[in-house]
């Protein structure tokens, strides 16, 4: 294993303009989405929380049960979205970054939603005379619950940026994988190992392997602060 | 102060989810600028009573209702057994009700700077509220509850986690808020704690009030052999 | 409160940051190509010429021939390059490509373990050598994804009279380096273009069993996708990307591309 890692080595040290490139859409795509289904799945995952509707069990089970959608699967949706024939067609989104955040969008939006739901239950359950007795409601809560959940619901966000970072095949058939402009790093795996070049194939993956231990220790760091400052 | 909220009135008051009836029959006054103590046995429902007129939970049966004519008016706070803080700042668990009322921020920050001061708890504005001893946490809630200005205040067997010295600030502070014309409502099952604080007695027993007495009288000669017992210390059912 | 709404606000406004980074306003078309073209890196070596001469900036999905013709049946591309003489004559005929061009050609080429259990070497044309692959039992990949090489496995299996199926037969659904990786580990035989085979660097066991059979000629055709479909196509730089790729400077320029010395792909003028 020595080839991989010496060609991982060299490619980083060497700043190569197109490496750095496919780093920086990889970080933009990944992030993007976390970033979109943390705006839409933290307040919708705390109403499934608080809210007592018609329906609401089959959300919970739906959105439990799309925690494993297959990748491709969110691809081929969004694919067939974005598509000239399709009914987003004319947006022309097709084969560009903001296609693959609409993608893993889908794909992480269910693991934030779940999580949240159970993280604030538990907290609603510790709060809710407190909170009702200082004289928030149920949709004034949910702020005040996002908030001080906010190091349980850190993991949650891990978790979906995980499975973004880690995907293939939702940004290939969305993305199309096209040089300079849509080749993530997972994509770019694909393609070398396709190629038979499986030492710099193995050495992208160094790369991006390398990038998401360095995030998550930085989450994990951020989280032990945040426990130990708030008890 | 805005219009006078008290007396809180409760006309044959029933609570009973899901048919089982924790309390019943309860019709009281609470009068403005007293200091009533609820008591009666684990279980005689003291806890209930003071959700029941604090609005957490609402009659079965019977009327509740407040001079203001609210059905629940913002004007009055409690105080928990175990209080739950807010994970954040100890300034920012005093602002969080003032937050939810529509004060506009620099009113807020005179309004909180002003409690830390009252309370003694400047030094400590920043800290995690989270992290602060028990006898800390209890005197930020009053504080808290302090901060909306209430003109009733509900404690929920407030120093029974306490250590004796704790408990005597928190008995203290309770009696400053009386001072300043705050009505108090408290449950404790510490006789001498009942007996120092005590201006009117409610007694509870099985979800039935079978006494309501100034404190005085109520000490020298219960009425009722549940009271009675009670004092002398058996155990009652 | 406060914090809670200032959080919401920053991460609204980096999404925001994040999602409306505008693609650069540059002239692009986007063309679909196959694998095989790709893999051999032809079109790294070409395309910043064209790049060059016309600032018109080609973006290549990379696609199976079966999904390269859909995503311009689509209107999802606004060129399709591909080698499937058939289909991409139904593509033009069902009014889906304006022209179909010729643009250059390989050929096809059967590899297998280098002691080739099952004689390949001697077989006298590529539809015998199929045959003998059968007779042996021995193990083939196929790609099976109906791309321009499975097209062309099909029709030698048919000439051969076989109709391939059993234990030996692996369909992969797969794209051409993951069914030679594939090959490469099993080992097995397959069917593969010589572009794909010179830019493949882990072959194993692998050779060039059989080659040299006419029926392995495998030409790439270029067409534009018809506008009249799809009035988003941009037709006039699609167009000069065609017009380019077949003229004497495109065709010098895929002549000019080797591996290791060897010339994958014959300008199509030349041959003619």
């Amino acid at each position: 294993m020595d080839g991989p890692f010496a060609t991982a080595f060299t490619l980083i040290a060497s700043g190569d303009d197109a490496l750095l490139q496919i780093i920086g859409l990889s970080l933009r795509v990944t992030l993007g989405a976390v970033a979109i289904a943390c705006v839409i799945g933290l307040p919708l995952g705390a109403a499934l929380a608080l809210a007592r509707f018609p329906g609401r069990g089959a959300m919970i089970v739906v959105s439990n049960a799309l925690m494993g959608l297959p990748p491709v699967v969110a691809g081929l949706v969004v694919y067939l979205l974005l598509s000239r024939s399709g009914p987003l067609g004319p947006l022309a989104l097709l084969f560009t970054p903001t296609a693959m955040i609409m993608a893993q969008t889908l794909l992480i939006l269910p693991i934030v939603i779940s999580l949240t739901r159970s993280v604030v239950e538990d907290l609603w359950a510790e709060y809710r005379e407190q909170l009702l007795s200082l004289g928030a409601g149920r949709l004034r809560a949910v702020p005040t619950l996002l908030w001080d959940g906010r190091v349980s619901l850190l993991t949650g966000v891990l978790a979906g940026f995980g499975r973004a970072s880690a995907e293939v095949g939702a940004v290939l058939i969305v993305g199309g994988n096209i040089a300079g402009h849509t080749r993530t790093m997972t994509t770019a795996i694909t393609l070398e190992t396709s190629r038979g070049n499986l030492g710099l194939a193995v050495a992208l993956g160094i790369v991006l392997l390398t990038l998401t231990l360095t995030l998550n220790a930085l989450a994990w760091g951020v989280g032990q602060w945040a426990r130990g400052r708030l008890g | 102060m805005s219009a006078p909220i008290l007396p809180l009135s409760l006309e044959d008051v029933t609570y009973a989810p899901r048919g089982a009836a924790l309390l019943s029959g309860l019709t009281l006054r609470v009068e403005a600028g007293r200091r009533l103590i609820v008591m009666g046995a684990n279980g005689a429902g003291k806890s209930l009573f003071l959700r029941l007129c604090h609005g957490l939970i609402d009659p079965s049966a019977g009327r509740r209702f407040w001079a203001s004519g609210e059905p629940r008016p913002e004007a009055q706070a409690m105080v928990f057994q175990r209080p739950v803080l807010l994970r954040r700042s100890v300034a920012a668990n005093l602002d969080y009700p003032l937050a939810l009322r529509g004060l506009a921020r620099a009113a807020r920050r005179e309004a909180v700077a002003l409690t830390l001061d009252r309370f003694g708890l400047a030094a400590m504005a920043d800290r995690p509220a989270r992290l602060l001893s028990g006898g800390e946490q209890q005197r930020l809630a009053l504080a808290r509850a302090w901060a909306i200005r209430p003109q009733v205040l509900f404690l929920d067997e407030p120093t029974s986690a306490l250590d004796p010295a704790a408990t005597r600030i928190i008995e203290e502070m309770v009696a400053r808020f009386s001072d300043e014309g705050i009505t108090i409502v408290m449950t404790t099952h510490d006789l001498g704690q009942a007996r120092r604080l005590g201006q009117d007695v409610a007694f509870l027993h099985r979800g039935r009030l079978i006494e309501h007495r100034p404190a005085a009288d109520f000490f020298a000669g219960p009425e009722t052999p549940e009271a009675r017992a009670f004092l002398a210390g058996d155990l009652i059912w | 409160m406060t914090h809670s709404c200032r959080v919401i606000l920053t991460a609204a406004s980096a999404l925001g940051l994040l999602v409306a980074l505008p693609a650069a306003a540059r002239d692009f078309i986007t063309v679909a190509v196959t694998t095989s073209t790709e893999n051999s890196g032809l079109f790294g070596h070409i395309l910043p010429i064209f790049e060059a001469e016309t600032g018109i900036e080609v973006r290549v999905v990379v696609q199976g021939t079966g999904q390269a013709l859909e995503t311009g049946r689509r209107g999802d591309a606004d060129v399709v390059f591909v080698h499937a003489r058939a289909q991409e004559e139904t593509f033009v005929a069902e009014g889906y490509g304006v022209e179909r061009f010729d643009v250059m050609h390989n050929d096809f080429v059967i590899v297998g373990p280098g002691d080739d259990p099952a004689r390949l070497r001697e077989a006298p044309d590529a539809a015998s050598a199929m045959a003998a692959i059968a007779a042996a039992g021995a193990s083939f990949v196929s790609r099976g994804d109906d791309s321009g090489t499975h097209v062309a496995e099909k029709a030698l299996w048919s000439a051969a009279g076989i109709e391939p199926a059993g234990e030996w037969y692996l369909s992969t659904g797969s794209g051409m380096g993951a069914m030679l990786n594939m090959a490469a580990q099993l080992p097995a035989y397959a069917l593969t273009d010589r572009g794909s085979w010179l830019g493949f660097d882990n072959r194993g066991p692998l050779e060039i069993v059989h080659q040299g059979d006419p029926a392995l000629f495998n030409p790439y055709g270029i067409i534009l996708v018809n506008p009249k479909r799809h009035a988003h196509i941009k037709a006039e730089q699609g167009q000069a990307f065609i017009d380019w790729i077949i003229s004497d400077a495109g065709q010098a320029a895929i002549a000019g591309f080797t591996i290791g010395g060897e010339q994958p792909f014959l300008p199509a003028t030349r041959s003619e």
